[in-house]
């Protein structure tokens, strides 16, 4: 059996809105292995976000076991929690989330600011060469104003990559951008992937889902389906 | 988050809200300005009152009659004046530490003589009067000691009495009468200004204690004896020796009270001195006040700064930073702010201190620990007041700061 990066095993998390309780995840029990790309569809309130909160270590489970690469992590403290995400997690969002008025360069740097291991001995060159990864080793003084949508989610994405994740959670990554965009990030995704980076993508779009290897289905709160996909390559 | 990393992203971040910064900083500017300039102002005053009390005489003690308490009835200050011409003579002959001593026999005298009369004190004093109270001659000279022995006609006019009685010409040579005795003016005393009482200390005629004493007062008692110290050590043990000397002087018994007085020049001037520290303190504390406005402004602009900038630290804590690190962030900006402030205002303070001078002629004091300190207290402000804001970046929840619009 291969590693696992992903596993969780009967997690709830419910919310108190006002008087109301609101279940949000009801026992999700889920395992995703090394060199995976999944995606994660749902109606809104299907409990995509708060899944998505606990495995990018922003939230902890109420009840049940979120581990990351074998580490239980629903016990540990902020700060702790702080240090996962800056070692092992890599994050794209929807809305991009770069810091304005701050270069690009800057800002894939930023990960590389918090970093407590001292693991990148040259954190400006690591990030210059992302940013030529991503295909924009021409614009590493451009701040995000200066950038197209496409172009500030593959800042974006360069920044989920300098610390050397060994997962990137992307939220609605494509959500902001329009369909040829799109295709473009999705390539890119496929690109890492095949690199051997495990991607985790939340979507509620179909034709995003058919990019990635597998899709798991959630309605209120718990998996209703987790299907493979027949991988539908965005670059030949 | 390395903490040399903090210092540059605080000024990027300051930069960047260039013109927001610079009127956040206006505050901290203002406050630390007027902390320079009011401290400045105040040692300035005090710098001056020390002039004067130097003036007044060095190291003096004076000794005046004291109260009589016959039969249980105090007749109060100067009511039983047994104080001699042979007191001061034996205080400065036998007192440890005695620069000099004088006797300073009081009367008051018409003036008659120049362009009319003037009616005046006239103090009757030997030659070292003039060391005791350090007072320069601008014309003429002072009497001897021999002038003194002598019985001589000769006397000094202050100020006041040479303007008035001899407004327009040198009254060096002038005979002058006093209760119908001529006597020659053979100098002119400095001007020395006003006691803090207000007493004209340049109204006065001084002439050799013996004949003042024989002519003029014809009293045995003299008003006053004024003792000066070798040195600023020697005054308390000079005091306390007079003491001892004036009361085998005067021939009292154990048990009677001291039929003098004695104070020294150090207790008027420490009161003086008081006065301006506390006017000093008190600027400086009116001026701080000042200074702690523009720390709230500080803290107002980080509160609205934490607003805006909600996202950010989101994106930060859900990148890796801890709490103490955004708790940093915002706490090193504050102080930057508000320690950049300090300086220029520091730099503003030493200009327009400066500028006071030149434009009242105030005496003003600039003293590097004073700038230091202020400068140093806007750094503490910066720390105060951005505690609370960077508190609050600090404790938002990752996931609700990202969401934030």
């Amino acid at each position: 059996m291969a590693e696992a990066v992903i596993e969780l095993v009967g997690v709830t998390r419910s919310y108190h809105a006002g008087e109301s309780v609101v279940q949000a995840l009801r026992g999700v029990s889920l395992r995703v292995e090394r060199g995976e790309m999944v995606a994660i569809l749902g109606p809104s309130g299907s409990g995509k976000s708060t899944l998505m909160n606990l495995l990018g270590c922003l939230d902890r489970p109420d009840g049940g076991e979120l581990r990351l690469n074998g580490q239980a992590v629903q016990t540990l403290d902020d700060d702790a929690l702080a240090d996962v995400r800056n070692r092992d997690l890599g994050f794209v969002f929807q809305g991009f989330n770069l810091l304005a008025r701050t270069s690009a360069l800057d800002n894939v740097l930023l990960p590389l600011l918090y970093d407590r291991t001292g693991r990148v001995p040259d954190p400006a060159a690591r990030a210059a060469r992302m940013l030529t990864r991503v295909g924009l080793g021409d614009r590493l003084d451009h701040e995000p104003q200066q950038l197209s949508g496409g172009q500030q989610q593959r800042v974006a994405v360069a920044r989920a990559l300098v610390n050397a994740p060994s997962l990137v959670l992307a939220d609605e990554p494509t959500g902001n951008l329009d369909s040829h965009t799109t295709m473009d990030i999705l390539g890119l995704f496929q690109e890492l992937n095949d690199e051997g980076t495990t991607l985790v993508i939340v979507t509620h779009e179909d034709e995003v889902a058919a990019c990635c290897k597998r899709a798991i289905t959630l309605r209120d709160g718990q998996i209703v389906e987790d299907r493979p996909v027949e991988q539908r390559r965005v670059r030949a | 988050m390395k903490v040399t990393r903090l210092l540059p992203l605080a000024l990027s971040s300051i930069r960047r809200n260039a013109g927001r910064s610079a009127l956040t900083m206006l505050g901290v500017v203002i406050g630390v300005a007027s902390v320079v300039v009011m401290v400045a102002i105040g040692e300035g005053a005090k710098a001056e009152i020390q002039a004067r009390i130097d003036a007044l005489g060095t190291n003096m003690v004076v000794i005046t009659p004291g109260a009589s308490s016959r039969g249980g009835v105090s007749g109060g200050a100067g009511s039983f004046n047994r104080l001699t011409v042979d007191d001061a003579r034996r205080i400065e002959a036998e007192a440890q530490g005695v620069a000099a001593a004088s006797p300073v026999v009081m009367t008051m005298a018409t003036v008659v003589g120049g362009t009319g009369n003037w009616r005046a004190p006239i103090q009757g004093v030997d030659a070292s009067y003039q060391e005791i109270r350090a007072w320069s001659v601008v014309s003429g000279r002072f009497f001897t000691s021999d002038e003194v022995r002598t019985f001589r006609k000769v006397c000094l006019l202050g100020a006041t009495v040479a303007k008035n009685v001899f407004p327009d010409q040198d009254p060096v040579g002038q005979q002058i009468r006093l209760r119908d005795v001529p006597f020659e003016v053979i100098g002119v005393l400095a001007a020395k200004g006003q006691t803090a009482e207000g007493r004209d200390q340049d109204d006065v005629i001084l002439a050799p204690s013996a004949t003042v004493q024989t002519r003029l007062a014809g009293r045995q008692f003299i008003g006053q004896i004024l003792v000066s110290a070798a040195s600023e050590g020697d005054v308390a043990p000079l005091m306390v020796e007079s003491r001892q000397i004036l009361r085998e002087q005067h021939r009292l018994a154990q048990w009677d009270p001291d039929d003098f007085e004695i104070r020294d020049q150090r207790q008027i001037a420490e009161a003086a001195q008081g006065t301006t520290e506390v006017m000093t303190t008190l600027l400086g504390a009116i001026a701080s006040v000042s200074l702690l406005v523009g720390g709230i402004g500080i803290m107002n602009i980080m509160l609205v700064s934490v607003t805006e900038r909600t996202r950010e630290i989101g994106i930060r804590r859900a990148l890796g930073a801890r709490r103490a690190d955004v708790l940093a962030q915002f706490l090193v900006e504050a102080v930057a702010l508000s320690g950049l402030g300090g300086l220029v205002g520091g730099a503003l303070g030493v200009l327009v201190a400066e500028a006071v001078s030149q434009a009242t002629g105030w005496a003003v004091v600039v003293r590097p620990e004073v700038v230091a300190l202020a400068v140093g207290f806007s750094g503490f402000v910066g720390v105060f007041f951005g505690w609370y804001p960077a508190q609050r970046a600090a404790k938002l929840d990752v996931i609700d700061a990202l969401r934030h619009a």
